[in-house]
């Protein structure tokens, strides 16, 4: 399975991870050989399968509707990497186009 | 007992158990003793990425106090460590990752506080390959830890810190977590026994997420009576996991017993075949015929889509990753990078810098598999072939009780030797992940040696049906001294 430079930079980019050229090309040949692998379930016949997300038997489980107290707000904010009063402060959010 | 001579390697839960009953052995003298042997052999071992010394102290002195007031149970006052995904309030929780640098988490995992209310005391927490992804700990941002039996080796992974710790005699039992063999591998390469229960079984709660239809979380322990007792702790529905199921939790130990007369062995012909060291093989054979003797019936059984399910697990779990790993963004907590202008250039960085080779490398077949145009061939591929698997194990079922198999296709390897080669790397799993397929439950029990180095028997069994499955493994056990033998290390390092 080949994929191209481009490629390996569109995935980074839906997965918002800022690669190196030096790291995509090395990905580049790594992600192929993992497909090419995983190709291999093409030999399965599975037309008339369903799929399984997950093997529990559990559906639509309910919590019950009893309050009870939230996690106070420092406690949330302990880790910030930055906080301005009850906030997480970031960078700019506006101006970038994908 | 004076503590200085307490043979702690290799000390039962029930001996422990035993000593602290009878007061001749306080949990806090108890706690300092395996402080001790950590201070005296992690600088080789490498298992622990934070040692909670006060935490522990001030925990066996409550402990103490409740056994002094008559408080019984299994864990009380006994010392244990956690891998480093499950949640510890206030204490450092890292993953194994950069990304989680400096992280505390506010709130205590599920299976923490179900042993901190049993009384069980905490001496730290435990290396792990970068949010659980690998098979050898190699993949730490913190630390490559060593095999106890062989320095040189890898201890397996993703939960070495938990079996490389409770092999060298570092805690009395540790938890892991596994999702596609982490529990089980590296218990077989370490010589300890290591269980993964159902899924649904245990509660995922604060456990951080890797691949949630897959994730369990499993005791790593001296014996299977050792894991039956920490199972009946941590086990039983949750409010806070949806997904942990409301299924009665049985009293384990009442129903083991010495023999194995009316339980059938199923024995796969897929799980034989080229590609396992031979010293391995000739282990897990012998580990098989020893159930035989013990009165059980031996069935062969066909499990033909096995060899599909290394490539089945290697889309659905990055698929998982990539979506739960998408909340490592530099603004919530952990790390976060100062480079770029704005909001996304934040995370371009933060993520490039904070993730290491192998998350990205699975963020990257998770995020090419969900993508546009790839769904159907690869994720929804990979979940039709997962009821496939499901399906062979439920009729073999029918015909067996639980499955024996190697548990890992080779012995502990030499770090470095597969760090090049991502898909060789994988093959580790290759006899672990068709039970994680398909959410069943699966132990690995000492059988053999094969280079000096310890070899894992792999019992599979029915949902929820753990109960079995340690009756198997606790007569097997019993039967034979696996289980007893120590490294080296542990021999000559004393108490």
């Amino acid at each position: 399975m080949e994929l191209t430079l481009e490629d390996v930079r569109h995935i980074a980019t839906l997965a918002r991870i800022g690669l190196t050229t030096e790291e995509m090309e090395t990905l580049r040949g790594q992600l192929g050989d993992i497909l090419a692998h995983v190709s291999q379930l093409n030999e399965l016949d599975t037309e008339a399968i369903p799929p399984t997300a997950q093997v529990l038997s559990l559906h639509d489980v309910h919590a019950t509707d009893e309050p009870r107290p939230s996690y106070p707000v420092d406690a949330m904010l302990a880790n910030a990497p930055e906080r301005e009063g009850n906030y997480f402060r970031t960078k700019a959010v506006l101006g970038y186009e994908t | 007992m004076r503590r200085e001579s307490l043979a702690l390697a290799g000390a039962t839960i029930g001996e422990l158990r035993r000593l602290l009953d009878a007061r001749e052995l306080s949990s806090v003298e108890l706690t300092e003793a395996y402080l001790a042997r950590i201070a005296a052999v992690d600088d080789r071992i490498r298992s622990f990425v934070t040692v909670t010394r006060d935490v522990a102290l001030e925990q066996a002195g409550e402990a103490d106090r409740r056994i002094a007031a008559g408080e019984a149970g299994p864990v009380l006052g006994v010392p244990m460590a956690l891998k480093d995904l499950l949640s510890t309030a206030g204490i450092a929780t890292t993953c194994g990752s950069r990304i989680l640098q400096g992280y505390h988490p506010p709130y205590d995992a599920t299976v923490y506080a179900r042993l901190r209310a049993a009384g069980a005391v905490l001496l730290g927490k435990l290396n792990m390959d970068e949010f659980a992804m690998g098979s050898s700990t190699e993949n730490s941002a913190l630390a490559i830890t060593a095999n106890p039996w062989d320095l040189a080796t890898v201890p397996g992974g993703s939960s070495g810190g938990s079996a490389a710790a409770v092999a060298a005699g570092e805690a009395a039992f540790t938890l892991g977590s596994d999702t596609g063999g982490s529990v089980r591998q590296p218990a077989s390469l370490c010589g300890v026994v290591g269980l993964k229960p159902t899924y649904g079984r245990v509660s995922r709660f604060g456990l951080i997420a890797f691949a949630s239809s897959l994730d369990q979380i499993g005791p790593l322990t001296h014996t299977v009576m050792d894991a039956a007792l920490v199972l009946s702790v941590i086990a039983g529905q949750d409010p806070l996991d949806a997904t942990s199921a409301p299924v009665e939790v049985p009293a384990y130990v009442a129903q083991f017993g010495e023999d194995l007369r009316g339980l059938r062995v199923g024995v796969p012909a897929e799980y034989f075949v080229e590609g396992t060291e031979p010293g391995v093989e000739s282990a897990v054979r012998e580990g098989i015929a020893q159930l035989e003797r013990l009165g059980a019936e031996l069935v062969e059984v066909s499990l033909p889509s096995t060899g599909y399910a290394l490539s089945t697990y290697y889309i659905i779990a990055p698929a998982e990753v990539s979506s739960n790993l998408s909340r490592y963004d530099g603004v919530k907590y952990g790390y976060r990078s100062d480079d770029g202008d704005d909001l996304v250039e934040t995370y371009l960085s933060t993520r490039d810098q904070g993730f290491g080779a192998e998350v990205k490398r699975r963020i990257m077949v998770g995020t090419y598999a969900l993508s546009s145009g790839y769904y159907d061939a690869y994720y929804l591929k990979a979940q039709k072939v997962r009821t496939l698997i499901k399906a062979e194990f439920d009729a073999a079922f029918e015909r067996c009780d639980v499955i024996a198999s190697p548990t890992s296709p080779s012995v502990a390897f030499k770090i470095g030797s597969r760090t090049a080669d991502p898909i060789a790397m994988y093959l580790s799993d290759v006899f672990t992940i068709p039970a994680s397929m398909a959410g069943i439950p699966a132990i690995s029990v000492p059988c053999g040696s094969s280079d000096g180095l310890p070899v894992g028997m792999q019992l599979i069994g029915r949902a929820f049906d753990e109960a079995t499955l340690l009756r198997a493994a606790h007569a097997y056990e019993r039967s034979t001294e696996w289980h007893k033998r120590q490294p080296a290390l542990v021999a000559s390092a004393g108490g």
